[in-house]
């Protein structure tokens, strides 16, 4: 499966490079390919899009706020499983696309173990063995794959509640709301992150590019393994010749 | 509505002894009672449903019963159920009444997600206002009794409404109206109650139906419609639950988790916030340095926090 995911996924970034560019500037790394973003926006906006109708009906305190945008309640109830589906549909392309370098490792039990340091900006590089997606990110995205899943079957049952027994609707109802809320969860600080607590990483989002800084500082095994240079030396250097000016 | 008690003669000039009618109380609550030992099936009052309620014409399927169709339909809110019932070698035709029952406790309205779709009158009867109904279909699987219908081109949810419309002018529901046998009653729930409890013994001390009973679950809240049933013991055989639940997820779930959980979605902005303000952002390292440039004032706003 992993063969036929990975020959499809060069094929589709291939598809991408042609129509769409990235620059990749003197001291820039290429972080994430046109594909790459691509998929992350329409994953992104189905998701945004879902979170705000799914919680229009989930509270009955957000429901007058939130329905009035989507045209009302009726127009919400209507769109929400169309944007989750498509949620669902674009996340399983980035599955394939992100399955390999998600691999859980031991170095992401390690990044698990000193996560309080992360939280509190204690280190100010990351550990040398923290590659393309460190663990809170994989954590992430591995819960954001249990969820999509939960969130199909789920969803499904309650989008064909009249051929389906009542009980499982019943049940299909707490379980998306439970995988709505670790969403929200993980979302909040996954927005946060690539925000306001990381500068230097949205543009990887939106141009495909980091500074190489930028890269040593946050992911120094992804840094060794495309520049083939040590990121601690680099960063080193770096330090002395801000200090020589 | 205006208060029915605001013309209640409060003081009589040069009265002797206190006021008439001083303190009384008009019962509220109404209630339909279903006779179902003295039901027909004739189907009156399924035709007087679907024309008080101007539904278009359905089309009935025949199953090899007494029955219109399968089930209620968003068009067709009364329901004859029929079934032939076996029990110690007497063969028995049970024909009921099927519509909404008017719960105390109604798993519809629990489980609604949008804002004044179904509401409950003081009187006890519950109505769907179908311009506020989104069609999501949560009151179908809420429902005890599978009762609400959901329309697949108005894509609204439709049920009995008691005849709210004519309840309200002081008339009785049409099914009653039309009903020729009298089994079927309307009035105030405690006189229902009362008319059924006297119907039941009879059935048990005269006709010999030692089980018979009233069908009013508590497990519910009791019911805004009541059933006279040959045998209460079971009235699985009548096709009604013996012990009507919400399901959790509707009662607990909705009024407890629902809210912790957007309080703890708010949290959670607040906290990543206020991280940012506490701990700042996490530059990519070395971070270049202050340019110490400038009036003395900004130089000193540059450096590093003491306490």
């Amino acid at each position: 499966m992993s063969v036929t995911a990975k020959r499809f996924d060069e094929k589709a970034r291939g598809e991408f490079a042609r129509f769409g560019t990235t620059r990749v500037g003197p001291g820039e790394l290429l972080r994430h390919p046109v594909y790459t973003r691509i998929l992350h926006w329409s994953v992104a906006i189905f998701f945004v899009l879902s979170l705000l109708t799914g919680f229009a009906i989930y509270s009955p305190w957000l429901f007058r706020w939130i329905a009035p945008l989507f045209g009302g309640g009726p127009r919400t109830r209507l769109f929400h499983p169309w944007f989750g589906l498509l949620f669902t549909i674009f996340f399983f392309f980035q599955f394939l696309n992100w399955f390999a370098p998600m691999a859980w490792k031991e170095a992401d039990r390690r990044w698990m173990k000193r996560m309080r340091n992360y939280v509190t900006n204690e280190d100010p590089m990351e550990p040398d063995d923290v590659g393309f997606f460190n663990g809170g990110q994989k954590l992430y995205f591995w819960a954001i794959v249990v969820s999509a899943i939960l969130f199909l079957i789920t969803g499904l049952l309650m989008w064909f509640d009249h051929v389906v027994p009542r009980w499982s609707v019943a049940v299909s109802y707490v379980i998306h709301d439970i995988a709505a809320l670790v969403m929200l969860g993980g979302f909040i600080i996954h927005v946060y992150e690539g925000t306001a607590h990381q500068p230097g990483t949205f543009r990887s989002m939106i141009d495909g590019t980091v500074t190489g800084r930028w890269a040593w500082t946050h992911h120094p095994g992804w840094y060794r393994a495309v520049t083939g240079r040590d990121p601690r030396d680099d960063y080193e250097r770096e330090k002395r010749r801000q200090e020589e000016q | 509505m205006a208060n029915p008690r605001t013309f209640q003669i409060q003081e009589i000039s040069a009265h002797p002894g206190p006021v008439p009618g001083r303190d009384a109380r008009r019962e509220d609550a109404v209630c339909k009672y279903i006779d179902v030992s003295t039901c027909i099936g004739c189907k009156a009052c399924e035709v007087a449903c679907v024309e008080w309620n101007d539904h278009p014409f359905r089309e009935t399927t025949f199953n090899d019963t007494y029955q219109t169709m399968p089930s209620t339909e968003w068009n067709y809110y009364n329901l004859i159920r029929f079934a032939e019932d076996q029990n110690d070698g007497n063969l028995m035709w049970l024909m009921r009444k099927d519509q909404c029952m008017h719960c105390e406790d109604p798993g519809c309205l629990r489980a609604c997600p949008a804002d004044g779709a179904i509401i409950k009158y003081e009187n006890g009867i519950v109505d769907f206002q179908q311009e506020n109904c989104i069609g999501c279909g949560y009151c179908i699987s809420g429902c005890p009794f599978d009762i609400p219908k959901f329309h697949p081109k108005t894509k609204k949810v439709y049920k009995c409404t008691l005849c709210s419309d004519r309840v309200g002018q002081g008339l009785e529901p049409a099914c009653v109206k039309a009903c020729p046998t009298g089994c079927l009653k309307f009035g105030t729930k405690a006189d229902m109650v009362q008319i059924a409890g006297l119907r039941a013994k009879q059935l048990r001390e005269v006709s010999g139906f030692a089980d018979a009973g009233v069908y009013d679950p508590q497990s519910i809240g009791g019911t805004h419609v009541i059933y006279v049933l040959h045998d209460i013991k079971r009235p699985e055989r009548y096709g009604l639950p013996a012990n009507p639940i919400i399901p959790p997820s509707y009662t607990y779930w909705k009024w407890l988790a629902k809210p912790i959980g957007l309080w703890m979605g708010l949290l959670g902005i607040v906290a990543v916030f206020f991280h940012r303000v506490a701990y700042g952002p996490k530059l990519p390292e070395p971070a270049p340095p202050a340019v110490l440039t400038g009036p003395r004032e900004e130089i000193e706003a540059g450096r590093k926090e003491t306490p």
